[in-house]
């Protein structure tokens, strides 16, 4: 609370983004979490509640003679344009937002205050939702062909790692060890996707210390035993998703990429996408592209194409696809790395993944997904999404583009997930809002530190609790679209802009009826009919039976008399 | 009748070929026999006979051949956007098939056409020449207002030779003062009623542009007859769809446009809609890039960009807002016109009315709004649709203005999905059939034209065959609930998307969407059944019970 100079402003305009014309007039309150606008007109109370972590910038702009406008941008793409009318106020409401919106220490963070009414023995249960050693046995394992190695207990040997790993069943803890001591950030190759049909594997590791001739022969080992850890195939694929120029540049700092020649059996590829500091600006430019007030077609369609976004979202899909193509039709194991092997590496095993197995087309199975190649494997949530304050060039939309290339497919597949785009929008803003625990901190072992899972909320039990909210309509799990591998084009023209979530708030842009809206209500409408349809059959069937029944006992009255007359 | 079919003997000079071997997107190869007929194109299979591929002649745009060694390849470019490839064994076979080809699909001679030659092979529930007459919409008009008449002025088309023999003015003007309001506006075209807006009686006419010349000639009739349809103390827009200096250009040709001195009750707007030619280049270059191999996105955004067609699509439907909103809105009553006032001006006031007037959006409405606002009011369709977007040929009158209207239709159906009773396929279809047809309604250019060729008499209706159950049941929105409101679409190129359906048909696989759409009517058709069937055992519980009282004793 020390942070807020001014708890209180009145008459406060917040500007409509697309007219600036229309405006609302009311009062501004800052609170510990939230700045709320409630607007005072005509006796409607209209509310605008705005979370302190969802604030990405704080910018108060030069003074005009109807007062100082103060813009807020927000990292679920929410724009807020208001003028307060007394420059000191604004100054005031600039500073306390400033700060409160850019919390110093993780214990400062929303999740660790939010407290829904909910008793601690289900908060615990909230967290024995989602349990990935349940995915993992999905998948058949272990098995005789992987493992589960203990040898990341207590994080020792790669500290971004989770502690429970899939090796093949041939690597022993010192190849385990020596091949991990020659990956970036001790991050040795380890199994993300078992594909139990036959038996090709998608593994993930860092990028190899080879720098321009250096070798590791239980990095190599390593590598052989993936391979023998499937049966069916003489070779697998090593795919660096950097560009080629990117990964020979690491090479002068010891870093780079697996020779051909010292691993037996590899095929190397690389793919392409770029880092997060071109992932960052292109977002950026691409939102400021979303933010143009009234733009022509051209200087809409010149912006996107600029930005280079939709052709960074393709090339993560067109990583995935050849990943997926490798395992579902060729049968190969593949081993994927980047620099660190916590962006693009997790971008692409998880894309592939949707593309090869319906299980994570399904709302739970997505968030499995999450957890194991995100949350699990040490994804940098909170650099990745300024959770707290740090350095500005750690942050990038990494995850934003999974979720794309995830719509994307939805796009082209409209009866294949369970989910609903209501529902990625949704992680989405929860990825940033720091209102649930999950991806709090960068990997597990500070997740732990922070006993997460015992002052915190878990997001996906309250996803799954609302789940009726997320469900596509479309979907059918016995539908042949549902189906194996998703057969996705990455055509330019496949591609659509996003303006569900980049114009998320811009509510006049959206289509003006909602299609999966009205499916909803009318499967609502056949489940109650269906079972009228059941309680009438059987009322039917109990009016029959009585009728027989009062028919057999009048004959029999009637046959009595009749033998009585006799 | 002989001697036509005479004319397209000369014309093949192969009829048949054995073992060609047809190519389509997305389909599997076929072989068979290839036969060219005097309007089709056909391709049917020796092993099976259902592989077959009918192809109007009609619909061809361009045909390419090249060699390999003596096998030949056919590239055959159609007006409905697909490309298909033959392989013919032979260089002879294949230079008389494709020299045939072209001749066959160039004929200029209207009688030519196709549906002169076409019988109907299903039964004829409704007359669509009859369904639409000028009389019963007037009928309609008539119930709300007596301002208005019906005029014969035009009924041997001396008067304007683009408009329909009944048109509807103002009731104070005697067809006198018509004629001479028609010496002042571009092609006789003078202003007419293009619709009543029932909630406030605010209507919206069209015209072509006033003959004022570079001396500001005026026409006190012209004046007004549009003044007439002013409430007292109100002003009218005049929405002129070319730009300010468009219009200024117009003067040294004779054209145009209404000063405020002269109409000081009106406000002018001019707002940019391309002319014809440019939405031409602007359509090869759309499908162009969507058929661009490259496989790089910012080759694609930017021959997309390039294109300019969605900035037409944009431009247009903010023009069809602009004049809905004067009238419903401001309450006003507008005038609209370009130069002639065939293209552009048709595609605001039709799509004005589609925001507008929910009767526009039901299937016959629709059909409705295409007879009365382009048939009837004259958009050169033959003219305009000769040639679509892979000609080679210089385009002389071409243009996708129809299309660009039915594209509009698509967004405003799109942001709108349950308002409209007629689905994305239904604007497909007319798309088809305004450049290909076996049905004479979009043959010629004017009511005129088609009082001439006796199109009634001689060929089949479009809307004949559409308004059957099979057909209807088929270009049916299941989602489809009457809304009585004025809807108004978004224009930001956010909202605006290209039209898939047109421009990627052949480019990749609907399968999956048409499965959505498949699974979206089973959601729908499955309520109903169950709807019905417990209406049913409800009926029959109630009356087993009224059957039985002894049962409900107590």
């Amino acid at each position: 609370m020390e942070h807020i100079r001014l708890p209180k402003v009145e008459n406060v305009k917040l500007l409509d983004r697309i007219s600036h014309r229309r405006r609302r007039v009311g009062t501004l309150y800052l609170t510990a979490t939230h700045t709320i606008f409630v607007e005072s007109e005509a006796g409607v109370r209209n509310e605008t509640w705005v979370l302190h972590s969802l604030v990405c910038s704080v910018d108060k702009l030069a003074a005009t003679p109807s007062g100082c406008p103060l813009l807020i941008h927000c990292k679920n793409f929410q724009v807020l344009h208001f003028i307060i009318s007394k420059e000191q106020e604004c100054h005031d409401i600039h500073l306390s937002l400033q700060r409160l919106s850019q919390p110093e220490s993780y214990d400062e963070l929303y999740c660790f205050s939010y407290k829904p009414n909910v008793d601690e023995k289900e908060r615990r249960q909230e967290w024995d939702f989602l349990d990935l050693k349940a995915d993992y046995s999905r998948m058949g394992l272990p098995s005789s062909l992987w493992k589960l190695s203990p040898v990341n207990q207590h994080y020792k040997v790669s500290d971004t790692y989770p502690a429970d790993l899939f090796v093949p069943e041939s690597a022993t803890p010192p190849v385990i060890v020596g091949s991990s001591k020659f990956r970036s950030r001790g991050r040795f190759p380890a199994l993300s996707y078992y594909c139990k049909d036959n038996h090709a594997a998608i593994c993930r590791s860092s990028q190899p210390l080879s720098g321009f001739s250096a070798r590791c022969l239980e990095d190599e080992q390593m590598l052989e035993a993936i391979l023998r850890s499937n049966p069916c195939s003489d070779f697998m694929y090593v795919v660096d998703t950097r560009p080629k120029l990117n990964a020979i540049a690491n090479r002068a700092a010891g870093k780079g990429y697996e020779n051909e020649d010292n691993y037996s059996n590899i095929k190397f590829q690389f793919v392409g996408i770029e880092n997060i500091h071109v992932m960052r600006n292109s977002q950026q430019k691409m939102l400021e592209v979303c933010e143009l007030r009234s733009p022509s077609m051209s200087d809409f369609l010149e912006g996107l194409e600029s930005s280079g976004w939709l052709k960074h979202i393709k090339a993560v899909l067109d990583a995935g696809i050849f990943i997926a193509k490798a395992v579902a039709e060729e049968g190969v194991s593949v081993l994927i790395h980047c620099s660190d092997g916590w962006d693009r590496t997790s971008q692409v095993c998880s894309v592939a993944c949707v593309l090869l197995d319906p299980y994570y087309r399904t709302l739970r199975g997505f968030m499995v997904l999450i957890e194991k190649d995100w949350v699990s494997f040490g994804h940098k949530f909170s650099h990745r999404c300024k959770h707290v304050v740090g350095d500005p060039k750690e942050v990038s939309p990494i995850i934003d583009q999974l979720l794309e290339c995830v719509w994307q497919l939805m796009e082209q597949f409209p009866c294949a997930f369970e989910f609903n785009e209501r529902f990625l929008i949704t992680i989405h803003n929860h990825f940033y809002s720091c209102q649930f625990g999950n991806f709090i901190g960068n990997n597990q072992r500070e997740r732990i530190e922070l006993r997460v899972h015992e002052r915190t909320h878990s997001l996906w039990s309250y996803l799954w609790a609302n789940r009726t909210d997320y469900t596509n309509p479309l979907y059918r799990p016995n539908h042949s679209q549902t189906q194996g591998l998703l057969r996705a084009s990455t055509s330019p023209y496949s591609f659509k802009f996003w303006k569900g979530l980049y114009n998320r708030f811009d509510h006049g842009m959206h289509p003006r009826q909602s299609v999966e809206d009205y499916l909803r209500a009318i499967q609502e409408e056949t489940q109650q009919l269906e079972e009228q349809l059941s309680s009438h059959t059987q009322a039917i069937g109990v009016t029959e039976i009585a009728e027989n029944l009062m028919l057999a006992i009048i004959k029999q009255c009637f046959g009595a008399c009749y033998v009585a007359a006799e | 009748m002989l001697l036509y079919i005479m004319e397209f003997a000369e014309l093949i000079k192969t009829p048949r070929v054995d073992g060609v071997v047809l190519h389509r997107p997305f389909m599997p190869t076929v072989e068979g026999t290839l036969c060219l007929t005097g309007h089709h194109l056909i391709l049917s299979s020796r092993q099976d006979n259902t592989e077959e591929l009918w192809l109007l002649h009609s619909n061809i745009d361009s045909i390419e051949k090249r060699f390999v060694g003596s096998l030949g390849h056919i590239t055959v470019k159609c007006k409905d956007l697909r490309v298909i490839q033959l392989e013919i064994t032979g260089m002879e076979e294949c230079l008389n098939i494709a020299s045939s080809i072209e001749a066959l699909s160039t004929l200029d001679l209207v009688s030519l056409m196709y549906p002169f030659f076409y019988r109907p092979m299903f039964e004829v529930i409704e007359d669509g020449w009859n369904s639409f007459l000028p009389q019963n919409a007037f009928k309609d008009l008539e119930s709300m207002t007596d301002e208005w008449r019906l005029s014969e002025v035009n009924k041997d088309f001396s008067l304007c030779p683009s408009y329909p023999p009944l048109v509807a003015v103002p009731k104070d003007f005697d067809d006198e003062t018509l004629k001479k309001v028609a010496t002042f506006r571009h092609g006789g075209r003078f202003p007419v009623l293009s619709y009543y807006h029932k909630k406030n009686g605010m209507v919206m006419m069209r015209a072509g542009q006033p003959l004022t010349g570079t001396n500001g000639r005026r026409c006190k009739e012209d004046e007004k007859l549009i003044n007439a349809t002013l409430r007292p103390g109100k002003r009218g827009y005049i929405i002129d769809t070319r730009a300010i200096n468009v219009a200024q250009q117009a003067k040294a040709r004779g054209g145009g446009f209404e000063l405020e001195a002269n109409y000081p009750q009106w406000r002018r707007i001019h707002k940019a809609i391309e002319r014809y030619n440019v939405l031409q280049e602007s359509l090869i270059k759309l499908v162009e890039a969507c058929n661009d191999q490259s496989h790089s996105m910012d080759r694609w955004l930017s021959k997309l960009e390039a294109s300019n067609w969605q900035t037409n699509v944009k431009e247009i439907l903010t023009t069809a807002c602009l004049a809905a909103q004067c009238i419903d809105r401001e309450g006003a009553s507008v005038l609209v016109h370009g130069t002639e006032g065939t293209d552009s001006t048709l595609q605001v006031t039709s799509l004005a009315q589609i925001i507008l007037d929910p009767g526009c959006r039901t299937v016959k409405g629709f059909q409705s709004l295409v007879e009365r606002e382009w048939l009837q009011a004259g958009h050169p369709f033959q003219q305009r649709c000769a040639q679509s977007a892979f000609s080679n040929s210089k385009p002389r009158h071409e243009a996708p203005v129809f299309l660009l209207f039915l594209d509009c239709v698509w967004q405003i159906l799109r942001q709108f999905p349950c308002s409209f009773e007629f689905n994305e396929s239904f604007l497909v279809l007319l798309f088809e059939h305004a450049y290909a047809s076996q049905f004479g309604t979009f043959l010629g250019n004017s009511a005129a034209e088609r009082a001439r060729l006796c199109l009634p008499e001689k060929t089949v209706s479009l809307w004949s065959w559409v308004n059957r159950p099979q057909e209807l049941e088929r270009l049916t929105n299941p989602l489809y609930e009457p809304n009585s409101l004025v809807i108004w679409p978004s224009v930001a190129p956010q909202s605006l998307l290209l039209w898939e359906g047109v421009f990627l048909r052949w480019n990749r696989s609907s399968k999956c969407l048409d499965e959505a759409y498949e699974e979206m009517v089973h959601i729908i058709e499955y309520n109903k059944e169950l709807q019905t069937k417990v209406n049913s055992l409800r009926r029959q519980l109630a009356q087993l019970e009224t059957e039985d009282p002894l049962l409900h004793t107590p």
